[in-house]
């Protein structure tokens, strides 16, 4: 299993271009263990040695899915790269996806009661059937998952994963399902802080030494 | 094929709250006695195999260990941000993504760890908007920004927290821990509800 903490550049590093030896780099570096298991987590899931009962392709669909929604460049980037990798086939169908598909979030409702005055509304994304045919049932199913989980997750319910079922997804593939989408969704949001913290960590700008 | 588990008789959580609630499972959890060495590697600390929660995510061990050890350093390490605030940006990503037990289990961390409940309680009753003072209103301005969808944080968020006094090194643990809360709260969600 790839366990390596030696790694000059985690693949959030990567993404979030903090360059060895950078102030950042070095922040980053007083959390080693946070920094070498964000990037184990990221090979067991994306680069599994067993994938066991989610296959790599339905990794990469999905992965490639929830990153696209955030719509951070860089994760959107490498995840359709890693999807091209294993099955360019789906990369046109999966582009059409995410411009169908409702971004923003979160949304949702409540238990009904004192906080149902918060509920706010959106749009789910369905698989068309012309959709459904090239993704398969496991996968239509999955990515309608995904799209509830990352935007408007206190929808979810058991309904939910009893469709999941129905379409052919055990315990242990559900399991897999909910850790790929979740990490996807601390995996953009890191990316899109550090990247925040390299501009900010440039020498000021002429402008503001002007002010000084 | 597989069961979903269900509650006629739980009382579904309709507040947000800091009492102590339940979590219960909607797919099976694997049975105590069916753990071996590498689910207890994925679990950490043996204790955990008490709870219904892990012993679910057990089914698949690795990942489970890899994302135990990094809940563990995002909250516990030395140093950086206070305790009390990282746990406020957990609770604050989980009020904002409507994740009620998530929220309950840090704000009662936030509280114990910052021995104040006044921003706590108001998160709770009356959503991110309520904390408008001092370093919470950053911390969960934060949490906010960066949970919203749509990749809205940048570098004008940091601007904004260095004024309010925060170092780079607490800005990284607060990117951390708020980043961190949006996989616990969509696990918890998918896979079960709070009772």
């Amino acid at each position: 299993m790839v366990h390596n903490s030696a790694v000059t550049q985690t693949i959030i590093e990567q993404l979030a271009g903090i360059e060895p030896d950078s102030p950042v780099a070095k922040n980053y570096q007083r959390r080693a263990v946070a920094r070498e298991q964000a990037e184990l987590s990221y090979q067991l899931l994306l680069h599994p040695q067993a994938p066991g009962s989610v296959s790599l392709v339905e990794r990469r669909v999905i992965a490639a899915f929830a990153a696209g929604l955030y719509q951070e460049p860089a994760t959107r980037r490498h995840y359709a790269g890693l999807l091209q990798d294993v099955a360019p086939a789906f990369v046109p169908s999966l582009e059409q996806i995410l411009q169908q598909a409702s971004t923003h979030g979160p949304w949702g409702a409540y238990p009904q009661g004192p906080l149902s005055v918060e509920d706010v509304g959106g749009t789910p994304w369905q698989s068309t059937p012309e959709q459904a045919a090239v993704l398969g049932p496991r996968l239509a199913a999955a990515l309608e998952h995904a799209h509830l989980l990352l935007t408007h997750p206190r929808d979810a319910n058991s309904a939910a994963l009893a469709r999941l079922v129905a379409a052919g997804w055990d315990e242990d593939g559900l399991v897999v399902l909910s850790q790929l989408v979740a990490f996807l969704s601390f995996q953009v949001r890191i990316v899109s802080g550090f990247s925040a913290l390299v501009a900010a960590s440039f020498p000021q700008t002429t402008e503001s030494a002007h002010h000084a | 094929m597989p069961d979903i588990l269900s509650y006629p008789d739980a009382k579904p959580v309709n507040t947000f709250t800091l009492r102590q609630l339940d979590w219960l499972p909607w797919i099976a959890p694997l049975d105590p006695q069916d753990l071996t060495q590498q689910h207890y590697d994925g679990l950490v600390d043996s204790a955990r195999a008490k709870s219904a929660y892990f012993r679910l995510l057990a089914r698949d061990p690795d990942v489970l260990g890899a994302r135990t050890r990094l809940d563990k350093d995002i909250f516990y390490s030395a140093g950086g941000l206070p305790r009390a605030e990282r746990e406020l940006a957990a609770a604050a990503v989980s009020r904002f993504n409507g994740c009620i037990y998530c929220a309950s289990v840090h704000a009662r961390f936030s509280v114990q760890f910052s021995k104040d409940d006044k921003d706590v309680n108001a998160l709770l009753e009356h959503g991110t908007k309520s904390v408008t003072d001092g370093r919470n209103a950053e911390v969960v301005q934060t949490a906010v920004t960066l949970t919203e969808n749509g990749n809205k944080f940048g570098k004008k968020d940091i601007d904004r927290l260095q004024r309010a006094g925060f170092s780079p090194e607490e800005i990284l643990d607060l990117i951390q821990a708020a980043a961190f809360f949006n996989w616990a709260n969509r696990l918890m969600l998918s896979l079960g509800e709070a009772a």
